[in-house]
């Protein structure tokens, strides 16, 4: 236990390096890999702070999918020639902006140091959402993300379709029905095809078995989503497979199945069960699995298609 | 100092880069990776909370722990629906400039 205070000192250091790093770097290109390598490192002190659901969900979110987000947008930019960007703040704005930052860096560490002792704590009730009748969830927080909190999280579902549909929207008129345009224009090379066809398949694998374990242990559906997600956006890269056309029946019916699903189940619940979004003791474990299963579906089809971006083509003037 | 203690001063430090990337930067690509860097920073804090809230035998209390799940799954949507904003913004104006006076003044005023 000796060493581990200095690892704590020296990953919050590097954390805050890599930060000023991110937002240091002269390129765009730079600061979202400094971005990436700034996501993974956060996961490691999300372990620290007993968090290995979040740790997972910020390495694959955080670090994986937002790095190619950007990179690709990046790429996207630099394809429009679209250089103008507007010219940098004057020397004082950026000393009156880092006094500004400063001031509310400080307040917020002070905010921090002055916690209240005993914190306040919902951990019972999440306990007694995980230990429910039935429902026996060893990892209390899917028990709040699915039980204690279920109408969160599904409206949280509902906002990742409704981002889609508004990417969607941004496209051309004309485009509409389309495909969006590829991750990648040129053709990709040997390596990255051979890394698609070895790293998706295995990758696939441990996404369903990170949802499947998510019941008692860390992971759960949207770090499982989120792992098949970039299993399908290393195939996209490598053009083993191109993105769908948007007009696609079972692209959209992939994208809602997850909030759909879960709010028919809790509709269910009124009947069954007495209440919104209650289950019944005798298969809630069950009908939890059942709930995350169309959730991982509609996670790994909605992060590709957002990072793929509106349908291409038929651009008006 | 403990852990989670530090990891709260870290999110206070995430939050100021952030900001103050978010004002100095003028190209808004690297305003959105500022803006997620002032998420995640939060999202730190919020995580200090959870652990602080040790209790019924958890390490951690789990409810701040979903909402920041969530609150990053969030936050990733709005970053996309952003690039797909300033990306449309790239085609519709031939620029990226947020300034309404600037070389793309007056389609980018509006679409800001």
């Amino acid at each position: 236990m000796s060493v581990l205070p200095l690892l704590d000192v020296g990953l919050a250091l590097l954390v805050v390096a890599v930060a000023t790093w991110t937002m240091a770097a002269r390129d765009l290109f730079a600061s979202v890999l400094g971005y990436v390598a700034y996501g993974l490192l956060l996961a490691l002190v999300w372990v620290r702070l007993h968090a290995p659901d979040i740790g997972l969900t910020e390495a694959a979110v955080g670090g994986g999918v937002t790095g190619v987000l950007l990179v690709t947008a990046g790429k996207r930019l630099d394809a429009l020639k679209a250089a103008t960007s507007g010219a940098a703040p004057r020397l004082r704005v950026k000393i009156l902006a880092g006094a500004l930052s400063a001031l509310v860096a400080g307040a917020l560490a002070f905010v921090v140091a002055s916690l209240p002792t005993p914190a306040p704590s919902l951990a019972p009730q999440a306990a007694a959402a995980a230990a429910g009748p039935g429902a026996g969830l060893g990892n209390p927080i899917t028990a709040v993300l699915i039980s204690y909190r279920a109408f969160d999280t599904m409206l949280e579902k509902i906002v990742l379709a409704l981002a889609v549909l508004g990417i969607w929207s941004v496209g051309a008129d004309a485009a509409w029905g389309g495909a969006p345009a590829p991750l990648r224009k040129a053709r990709p090379d040997g390596a990255m095809v051979l890394l698609a066809q070895i790293l998706a398949p295995i990758g696939a694998l441990i996404g369903v078995h990170i949802f499947w374990v998510g019941a008692d242990a860390p992971g759960g559906a949207f770090q499982g989503g989120a792992l098949l997600a970039a299993m399908w956006m290393v195939a996209m890269m490598a053009r083993l497979v191109e993105a769908p056309r948007i007009g696609s029946r079972a692209l959209r019916l992939a994208l809602i199945s997850g909030p759909a699903v879960f709010l028919a189940v809790g509709l269910a619940g009124i009947a069954m069960a007495g209440s919104f979004f209650a289950f019944p003791p005798a298969f809630a474990k069950a009908l939890i699995l059942f709930i995350e299963t169309f959730m991982v579906l509609s996670v790994a089809v909605a992060l590709p298609m957002m990072v793929a971006g509106p349908p291409e083509g038929g651009q008006e003037p | 100092m403990n852990a989670s203690l530090l990891a709260g001063l870290v999110g206070a430090a995430l939050v100021g880069l952030g900001l103050y990337g978010l004002i100095a930067h003028p190209h808004p690509l690297r305003k959105l990776l500022a803006f997620n860097l002032v998420g995640s920073g939060v999202f730190l804090v919020f995580g200090v909370v959870a652990r602080r809230g040790a209790a019924a035998g958890y390490a951690f209390d789990p409810v701040p722990q979903a909402m920041v799940i969530t609150g990053i799954v969030v936050a990733f949507a709005a970053s996309a629906l952003a690039v797909a904003l300033i990306l449309r913004l790239a085609v519709a104006s031939g620029g990226v400039s947020l300034d309404p006076q600037g070389p793309a003044g007056r389609d980018a005023g509006e679409m800001e």
